[in-house]
């Protein structure tokens, strides 16, 4: 739950000043080394252990003990082959793309109502925001229970004729033969999904929330003048100038459900068929209980590059923005 | 205006479904973990309790009790101290900033976004080696660690507000690095400290991955402790729902309290302003 987005460092000295050369002084020295440490424990304990992670992929340590000799790309074949990893790769892409797609309409949905001026409207922003603050393995225990196939919402449903199995449900929806596997959209995922939009959809109506506070009143006032109705002003007008936001809140949000460990677990497990695995309990159960720690590894890395494909252009052009 | 007339109460229905959907998790949570066990039947969850019976409530705190006072002797020092760190390399890199500043900045930004799985094999043999596997301190210093890129990102831009000019004129009366952080920094960050704090005292407390690869049984942090309530053979729904309402306390009341701060916490520096 992590946000990014690298406000202006305000260079105030402007060009004049900068063009002065910079007098180093032993404060400057000072204030280096009061940041050393902190570069030195990022270094060692991020990209340091990044690569020892590498080389334990490539490794051949799939027991207890360490095994340092080299492997090659053998643990990596192995799991773009294997049944369970290959689920893990589709459960992720549709568990994402659900999860984003939701909390983006949900949360501008929200949030151009919490920006009516209703009557208590901090009362309903703070319902909208509290489970944020909850823990994920606290929301995947309460989701389970509401999930219970035979209870839950179900009893709701079942007079309407619907009676889902939920997350115990092993169809895929709109199946083909991938690979080993059927892809599709896995029925028992849109309980998870339904979860973490409850978890995380505040977060993406306080960002909407901020941008919309951010447009000045004059916007909405000369577009109801043209005669706009509220209606086109919103979706011609608003919804575009909020798009900006749009990319921060998929880049937060994919980071997060791209490396989910913690609901899954808590929730449902990887699910008879693997039908709710992910390749964060997967990584989990097959170095901590199976001691696969080869596997595990290359597992990890698969991780890191897909979240790395979001958020490293995104730092660079963040980055870029501010110079 | 006509459109007003529907369109209120439209709004007014949209926003208490969109409630019933948030809270609907809640009412559930309190009316189970009120119950006694043979009341928690499936058919009859939605109903209230016949009577009040606080006896999971109990049985919970009993089992979580251990592992809860094993949060708090994480959370705050761990919390302290990367508050303490981040305003550091905060102060650092927004007002002495080097050549290549930024990029180091960027570089130490990274680290916050990678899943953690990716570094937790050698961390837990680098833990093993110097004697921190399975104690809270080891569990201390890693979120200490991981916790450096956003306590640094918050202070930094937090910091970025300050005026330069406060700056410079305290380097002319004579000031130097420690006094300038001492004297115009610090009593300016009492926000920042706040904001920071409890973001990390939130998102320490909810780690879940750390805790259960880092520590075992009796050393464990109270999400891991409430994970396992379900893994006994009966699940007993009402302990697990008074267990869940326990673990979620002390983050609940931040949030009550303290809601503005966590928001603030959240939006730092994710929108522009």
């Amino acid at each position: 739950m992590e946000t990014v987005k690298i406000a202006p460092a305000k260079e105030t000295t402007t060009v004049p000043v900068a063009r002065k050369k910079r007098k180093w002084t032993a404060d400057h020295w000072l204030a280096t080394a009061f940041l050393a440490p902190s570069v030195v424990l990022i270094f060692l304990f991020v990209y340091g252990f990044i690569g020892w992670t590498g080389y334990v992929s490539v490794s051949n340590w799939n027991s207890l003990v360490p095994d340092w000799s080299f492997a090659g790309l053998k643990n990596y074949q192995y799991l773009f082959q294997d049944f369970r990893f290959q689920a893990d790769l589709r459960n992720t892409i549709v568990f994402t793309v659900l999860f984003i797609a939701v909390v983006i309409v949900l949360g501008q949905l929200l949030a151009i109502l919490l920006d009516q001026k209703l009557r208590g409207e901090s009362l309903f922003r703070n319902i909208f925001f509290f489970p944020m603050a909850l823990s994920f393995v606290v929301t995947g225990v309460v989701w389970q229970w509401l999930f219970n196939p035979s209870t839950g919402v179900n009893l709701f449903l079942k007079p309407l004729g619907l009676d889902s199995k939920w997350y115990t449900d092993t169809t895929i929806l709109g199946g083909f033969q991938w690979g080993k596997i059927e892809f599709g959209i896995p029925l028992a995922m849109i309980a998870v999904v339904v979860a973490a939009v409850w978890q995380m959809t505040g977060f993406a109506v306080a960002m909407y929330l901020a941008g919309l506070r951010a447009i000045p009143d004059e916007v909405r006032e000369a577009a109801r003048m043209d005669g706009a109705t509220e209606l086109q002003l919103y979706w011609k007008i608003i919804l575009p100038l909020l798009r900006p936001i749009t990319v921060s809140v998929i880049i937060i949000m994919a980071h997060i459900s791209l490396k989910i460990f913690d609901l899954i677990y808590a929730m449902t497990g990887p699910g008879a068929n693997f039908v709710t695995d992910v390749p964060g309990v997967y990584m989990f159960e097959t170095t901590f209980r199976g001691n696969y720690y080869a596997n595990g590894a290359a597992i990890a890395i698969v991780m890191l590059l897909s979240v790395a494909i979001f958020i490293v252009p995104y730092l660079i052009s963040s980055r870029k923005g501010e110079s | 205006m006509a459109k007003q007339l529907w369109a209120r109460p439209f709004l007014y229905l949209l926003a208490l479904a969109m409630s019933v959907f948030f809270l609907l998790p809640v009412y559930v949570m309190i009316v189970t973990s009120l119950k006694p066990l043979d009341e928690v039947t499936l058919a009859d969850m939605w109903k209230l309790p016949s009577a009040v019976d606080w006896s999971s409530y109990a049985t919970a705190f009993e089992k979580l009790a251990p592992n809860f006072w094993n949060s708090i002797l994480l959370v705050v020092p761990a919390t302290l101290l990367s508050a303490l760190l981040g305003s550091l390399n905060g102060y650092v890199l927004s007002k002495w900033k080097f050549k290549g500043a930024d990029t180091l900045f960027t570089l130490i930004l990274f680290g916050m976004f990678i899943p953690y799985q990716s570094i937790l094999i050698p961390l837990i043999q680098f833990l093993r080696e110097i004697g921190l596997y399975n104690t809270i301190p080891g569990l201390v210093f890693v979120h200490v660690v991981y916790g450096i890129p956003i306590t640094t990102l918050m202070f930094r831009n937090f910091y970025a507000a300050i005026p330069d000019e406060m700056i410079e004129s305290a380097k002319i009366d004579g000031a130097g690095f420690v006094r300038i952080f001492r004297y115009i920094m610090l009593p300016l960050s009492i926000t920042g400290f706040v904001v920071v704090a409890i973001w990390q005292f939130t998102n320490i407390w909810n780690e879940f991955l750390f805790a259960v690869t880092i520590t075992t049984s009796d050393k464990q942090p109270i999400m891991v402790a409430l994970q396992n309530l379900s893994g006994s053979q009966i699940v007993q729904w009402n302990v697990q729902m008074a267990g869940a309402l326990l673990a979620a306390l002390p983050t609940l009341f931040v949030y009550i309290f303290l809601g503005k701060y966590f928001v603030r916490g959240l939006l730092a520096g994710s929108v522009k302003g």
